[in-house]
């Protein structure tokens, strides 16, 4: 039985970890790239869910929703990148914070006006509604494991557009060093612009895609931005691969903590202490994990070079 | 200081003396939850309110009713300074509110040591309702733990002999167990606290899967409810009765859907209780507002006709706070749940039952009664107040 537990619950943390890499990959190269602290980037998860949302709805199809979200959720970031991100690239870090703080409070609200408070719900589509049996009695969704499938061919996908083209490479070169690059001749407005974008529709994806299994409602993206952070500085900001290792990293351990935590503590302690020392450290592991490894890699596991 | 407070108080006595001289008129405070993502318990509660102020041509007690509503944003700082500007400023005669026992806990004081009355319409806390009961507050819902009891001893008496218990970690889902297992006596063969507002239960429900209990307990409020309903179904749990409290309610249930159909809550009530006026109330509403009204909006509507009433009972003075108190403790109104009395310590009296999620022949998705739990309840902490009726 504990071993089936423990496949189906590192299942559920590689669930957890591609769906925080999407999110982190936009955040970690717009920080990384632009160095521009952007806490609204767990509004665009949200965005991508509710848009994903409606156009289901409309059509009647996962699918075509999905299709519709994303370029949405593409030009949503390119236009509040347009109107808002594109004046404080220049600004430090707590103008940032303040303006992209305010835009969550702003879109949490206008997401409430418009879709209502109440939160909604998208069916899972036929083709992927079964689900199959990992252990007795429990039945594993399939739409689980196209979430962790297609997360990790983003992935796959992402890692070479960073590495051979020549985007990749300008996005690399603009991490390093963006004044250099500008220098160069390249249009780093533009740079930004596209990444931004990108990031912008990477998160609207991760949005479309848990629609079928979270509620979708107003902030729910808030939460997981405080992950999101904590996976791109294990990562190192700006790099990819950082945040793809530490995103599986952070989605395994919260998981695995939560579970087996309390039953491992059981093996020193006594079962009622173990289990309330299990639930106070369950939730801290992951910052415990952060502060492990800035211990001994300041920069995170992969800094972008500087 | 106590001087300056004396003065207060005669200056507002003799403010609402002449004021009642020229014409008297009611105000009531509303201050409920109305933005961020459990806004829609707070809309319920206002809508059943103004319902029943609507129904009664815009009067309580026969007297021209302004309705103050104010949002508390789940904030308690932001609720004491806007219920400070309702007692202070707007001078109300009635607070009704909050949805939240945490916004409880903060307005209680400045409401009941000012000259109105407080009324909550779903919040029921236990320090509230034991040591610390007050003659200015009075509750139209229940007191927190006994909808909680509610599913404990419906597990305790279908012989359920292996419970799983989840809840959110903070003091309502610590209170929540704690209710729970005051009437289950079998054995609980899990336990688990997960963060507040998670929103992905996939290892929970793995946890569960492995433990094969007979029955699952889960308090999972808002939007955690909905999530953990539908990830429960999807997991192919649902072979395993789900008995909940504040998990599966009209609130939840339109993103719920056939997820919750047939899992259990436990209420005081349900939109199919059969009874005229509460057949009139559902009609009205659902033609009103276009959904379903769940215990929020019947309790608030409650709230409405128990002020009517006790006004009634005070012969319109609203001056008259003994009179208004003493109308208020005979609630003699035809409540939406039937049974319906106001115990010693402002807290109701009444029944309890065993719900279950349905759809209903227009398709939507609504609570139903299945069997009475409770009757006439009074709660476990009534013995420790100190009040006298």
């Amino acid at each position: 039985m504990s071993l089936t537990l423990l496949y189906v619950q590192t299942l559920n943390g590689l669930q957890l970890g591609v769906l925080l890499f999407l999110i982190a990959a936009g955040l970690t190269l717009v920080f990384g790239v632009m160095d521009f602290v952007n806490l609204a980037h767990g509004v665009q998860y949200m965005i991508g869910a509710y848009l994903a949302a409606m156009f289901t709805a409309l059509t009647g199809n996962f699918f075509f929703g999905l299709a519709l979200a994303l370029p949405s959720a593409l030009l949503f970031g390119l236009l509040l990148e347009f109107f808002i991100f594109r004046h404080l690239y220049a600004r430090d870090h707590l103008d940032q914070v303040l303006a992209t703080f305010g835009i969550i409070l702003t879109l949490n609200q206008a997401v409430k006006v418009i879709w209502g408070a109440a939160p909604l719900s998208v069916p899972i589509p036929e083709i992927f509604s079964g689900s199959v049996v990992l252990m007795p009695g429990l039945l594993y969704p399939v739409w689980r494991l196209v979430i962790i499938a297609s997360g990790l061919a983003i992935a796959l996908l992402l890692g070479i557009l960073v590495t051979k083209t020549r985007i990749g490479m300008l996005v690399r070169a603009g991490a390093t060093n963006a004044p250099m690059v500008s220098a160069l001749g390249v249009d780093i407005g533009r740079l930004f612009m596209i990444v931004f974008g990108f990031g912008a529709m990477l998160a609207g994806f991760a949005g479309a895609m848990v629609a079928p299994i979270l509620s979708v409602e107003p902030g729910m993206g808030d939460n997981l931005l405080i992950l999101t952070f904590v996976v791109i500085v294990i990562g190192g900001i700006g790099s990819i691969r950082g945040a793809f290792i530490a995103a599986l990293m952070v989605g395994l351990v919260d998981t695995l903590g939560r579970s087996f935590g309390p039953s491992i503590l059981r093996a020193f302690l006594d079962p009622a202490a173990a289990a309330q020392t299990g639930r106070a450290l369950a939730p801290m592991l992951i910052y415990i994990l952060m502060a492990a490894v800035l211990f001994f890699r300041p920069a995170g596991l992969f800094p972008a070079k500087k | 200081m106590i001087k300056a407070k004396l003065f207060v108080t005669l200056g507002a006595v003799a403010l609402m003396a002449s004021s009642a001289a020229a014409q008297e008129k009611l105000k009531v405070g509303i201050v409920v939850t109305l933005s961020g993502p459990s806004a829609v318990l707070g809309q319920q509660a206002r809508d059943g309110f103004n319902l029943a102020v609507k129904q009664l041509g815009g009067k309580l007690g026969g007297l021209d009713t302004e309705v103050i509503i104010v949002d508390d944003e789940l904030k308690p700082d932001v609720a004491v300074n806007k219920v400070k500007g309702l007692v202070e400023r707007d001078q109300v005669n009635f607070v009704v509110g909050p949805i939240f026992s945490n916004v409880l806990q903060a307005i209680h004081k400045p409401v009941v040591e000012s000259n109105a009355f407080l009324i909550s319409p779903n919040a029921g806390t236990s320090n509230f309702a034991g040591p610390q009961c007050n003659p200015n507050f009075f509750v139209t819902s229940y007191q927190n733990d006994q909808v909680h009891e509610v599913l404990g001893k419906t597990a305790q008496d279908k012989g359920y002999k292996r419970l799983f218990l989840i809840a959110p970690n903070y003091q309502a889902g610590k209170d929540s167990l704690a209710g729970v297992k005051r009437h289950y006596k079998g054995e609980v063969v899990g336990e688990i606290y997960t963060p507040l507002n998670q929103l992905d239960f996939s290892a929970e429900l793995a946890q569960i899967a492995a433990a094969k209990p007979d029955a699952v307990f889960a308090f999972m409020p808002g939007g955690m409810g909905v999530n953990l309903v539908r990830q429960y179904r999807q997991a192919g749990l649902a072979n395993i009765p789900f008995l909940s409290a504040f998990t599966v309610d009209e609130s939840t249930l339109p993103a719920q859907k056939e997820a919750a159909v047939g899992f259990f809550g436990g209420a005081n009530w349900a939109p199919d209780m059969k009874n005229p006026q509460n057949e009139a109330f559902v009609k009205a509403y659902e033609a009103a507002y276009n959904s379903v009204p769940g215990t929020y909006a019947m309790q608030a509507y409650d709230a409405a006709l128990l002020i009517d009433s006790a006004i009634k009972s005070a012969g319109g003075k609203l001056s008259d706070k003994n009179a208004l108190r003493a109308g208020l403790k005979k609630a003699d109104f035809k409540s939406l749940r039937g049974n319906f009395k106001i115990g010693v310590n402002g807290y109701p009296v009444q029944d309890f039952y065993l719900v279950q999620v349905v759809q209903r022949p227009d398709g939507k998705f609504a609570t139903s009664l299945r069997e009475k739990v409770f009757s006439d309840y009074v709660d476990v902490y009534a013995k420790d107040c100190k009040l006298t009726n």
